[in-house]
């Protein structure tokens, strides 16, 4: 099969999963009330962010489509529905600035004049679709990897609480070592060994992500496992399974939201220092950042390509960071009742 | 104590030991020599040029099991060489690796170290203002303006700072590095400054998290309740007991001042450890970023281990058992 048929599918079954998943949280009147909270508390910060999972759902739907006369073969690739917000002949030879009429450097005259809003880079693509662009690649990293690191820290976390004994001395010799390693290093070793690419990358940032998640869920599920009413599910007969999922997972989701939501923003920052390092995913800011230090000190200076990227990424990260605070204060039990 | 020390000691070692496993699985058992040697000489290398390299290097040994000879394995090589310090050759460059770490190392320290301590100042300074102010719209302004910073990349405040400060206003060089003690600082300026606008957002936020912890004891209501001005509680009562989790912060930073920073490093071309490993990533050197790893994880657990003396130390509360 095609990659962007099964990358299409891959999108659709995490929009069904995430429907599913709110749905069921909507029932509960607890989390009803801690997303009707967190929409209060930070309106605008929230709308920022749905906005971006938007740009990037656009981005990730891509097909073929019909041929046209007047393509050429070679552009007959999958293209999202951002790509086909833009014309196909849609690139320019070379820079030059936002809305500007001719080229940065000897100015002939544009294809587009005064179309591009946000310029274009040195190959001449339109910065503002790059841009947009940008946005699944920071979603697919945050994304993703969260995807890697919750299972991985619920399923040792909690079987390590609970079970004790060598289970847990085992689990916690893996932590410890996993978490000895500095955490760029290591990042930048699996990358080494695994090589490069989005996939590779979000396991990378997997593997040394979910360490700090299981440490607080394995401590917070020894604390579950002697309350009172953990001990008279236990008394009286209900099995370990459903005592998992009935009485422990629940009293977990607090810490596994939170933590979720602040590892987002630290994992979209750890891609752009990786690409910085020559190591990150394709498209992504991190990498039109690095690719655009050097326009500094060009005389005069190209700014728009790094601005650009920039502000969307400082964008992403600040709604995240603002909506996580959010989060925290709802559902964290010490600080809940504080400021309303 | 002393047994609490040992065991604490024991069990950091056994971590150790996973380390080097771990590191074994990843680098040997991943990674084909065949393909080291590749990437070390060359795609294009003929196969009689690859077999040399694999046995210069001492990767034609069996991996895990060596029938004529137990000992004679990648495994227990690999072991021995971390555990007794003796890295060998650089992969790429037939450097010894050794050398390098001790080349490295100063210009790393003459980084670090002024780095950690002014951040600690300018960390405990800002974030006790802000706290002082609790409630008020100065820590609301100060609260915020840590989030904006924290969602700014590293690698914008470098490259802003670096246009801003070293080529607009020209006060210092933009990168380079030079050990001669008159000088050495004008290249350090740029560098240090970047580095503490990019984590004084993260350092103030958790400061005052720490000290606000503190404000809502018994002990700093009855000393108020007592006539305690309001300067006098924050700098006599909450700072001093809000040291020991400060405290243990710092003990755990001071193992990584020796690892150097990757991208400050690098990009300051500063001759540290940390742009030694960004070089090693780009030739794809192994054998030294299997070095920077378990020199990393050893600083980590160093760390732990002295994170826990001096928290007993200082807070005499805690027992060690």
């Amino acid at each position: 099969m095609q990659a962007y048929v099964v990358s299409n599918l891959v999108v659709g079954l995490l929009v069904a999963g995430v429907a599913l998943v709110a749905w069921r949280a909507w029932r509960s009147r607890l989390w009803r009330e801690a997303a009707a909270g967190v929409a209060r508390r930070r309106p605008a910060s929230l709308a920022v962010v749905l906005l971006f999972v938007g740009v990037a759902l656009l981005d990730a739907v891509s097909w073929i489509g019909a041929p046209r006369e007047d393509e050429a073969l070679s552009l007959r690739k999958p293209r999202s529905l951002i790509d086909r917000a833009f014309p196909v002949d849609w690139n320019e030879r070379s820079y030059s600035r936002p809305l500007a009429a001719v080229e940065f450097y000897g100015g002939r005259a544009l294809r587009h004049p005064g179309k591009h809003l946000l310029g274009t880079d040195i190959i001449g693509r339109d910065v503002l679709h790059l841009t947009l662009k940008g946005a699944r690649v920071a979603l697919l990293v945050g994304g993703l990897t969260t995807l890697i690191v919750i299972p991985l820290a619920l399923l040792f976390g909690v079987s390590a609480g609970y079970r004790g004994g060598r289970w847990d001395d085992f689990v916690f010799f893996l932590i410890s070592t996993l978490a000895a390693m500095p955490s760029l290093l290591l990042l930048i070793a699996l990358i080494a060994v695994l090589g490069r690419g989005p996939v590779q990358v979000c396991v990378a940032l997997g593997v040394t992500g979910w360490v700090g998640l299981c440490r607080l869920v394995r401590g917070e599920t020894l604390k579950l496992r002697e309350l009172d009413y953990v001990r008279a599910a236990r008394a009286l007969g209900v099995s370990e399974v459903r005592i998992l999922f009935r009485h422990l997972l629940p009293n977990l989701m607090h810490l596994v939201v939170i933590t979720a939501v602040l590892l987002f923003s630290g994992l979209v920052l750890s891609e752009a220092v990786l690409s910085w390092l020559g190591i990150g995913i394709d498209g992504s800011w991190g990498q039109m950042i690095d690719q655009a230090r050097d326009e500094l000190s060009r005389d005069p200076p190209i700014v728009w390509n790094l601005l650009s990227a920039s502000l969307a990424l400082f964008a992403l990260i600040l709604a995240v960071n603002r909506v996580g605070d959010a989060v925290r204060d709802v559902l964290d039990p010490r600080t809940a009742g504080d400021a309303g | 104590m002393l047994s609490y020390v040992i065991r604490r000691t024991a069990y950091g070692f056994v971590v150790v030991l996973g380390v080097l496993f771990f590191l074994f699985v990843l680098f040997f058992g991943a990674v084909k020599p065949e393909d080291m040697a590749l990437r070390a000489i060359g795609e294009k290398a003929p196969p009689e040029a690859i077999q040399q390299w694999i046995v210069n290097h001492g990767y034609d040994r069996p991996r895990l099991w060596n029938p004529e000879d137990p000992t004679d394995t990648l495994l227990v090589e690999h072991f021995r060489s971390m555990l007794s310090f003796d890295f060998g050759r650089s992969d790429i460059d037939d450097v010894e690796i050794s050398r390098r770490l001790r080349e490295g190392i100063g210009p790393s320290l003459s980084l670090t170290v002024p780095l950690l301590i002014l951040g600690v100042l300018f960390g405990i300074s800002l974030s006790l203002f802000v706290a002082y102010f609790r409630g008020t719209y100065i820590d609301t302004v100060g609260v915020t303006l840590c989030v904006l910073g924290m969602s700014v990349s590293i690698v914008i405040y470098i490259i802003g700072g670096q246009y801003l400060i070293g080529k607009t206003l020209r006060w210092f060089p933009i990168s380079g590095f030079d050990p001669s003690p008159g000088v050495v600082l004008r290249f350090l300026a740029l560098p240090i400054t970047v580095a503490l606008a990019a984590g004084i957002g993260e350092s103030v936020r958790f400061y005052r998290t720490v000290f606000l912890e503190e404000t809502h004891r018994d002990y700093v209501r009855t000393a108020r309740a007592k006539g305690c001005g309001d300067g006098r509680v924050m700098a006599h009562h909450v700072l001093r007991n809000s040291l020991i989790p400060i405290l243990t912060q710092v003990v755990m930073a001071i193992p990584f001042l020796f690892t150097g920073s990757l991208l400050l490093e690098s990009f300051f071309g500063i001759p540290g450890l940390g742009a030694m490993t960004v070089e090693a990533i780009h030739d794809n050197d192994f054998s030294t970023l299997r070095v920077m790893v378990f020199i990393g994880s050893l600083a980590f657990i160093a760390g732990q281990i002295l994170t826990d003396l001096s928290y007993a130390l200082v807070d005499t509360r805690v027992r060690l058992e």
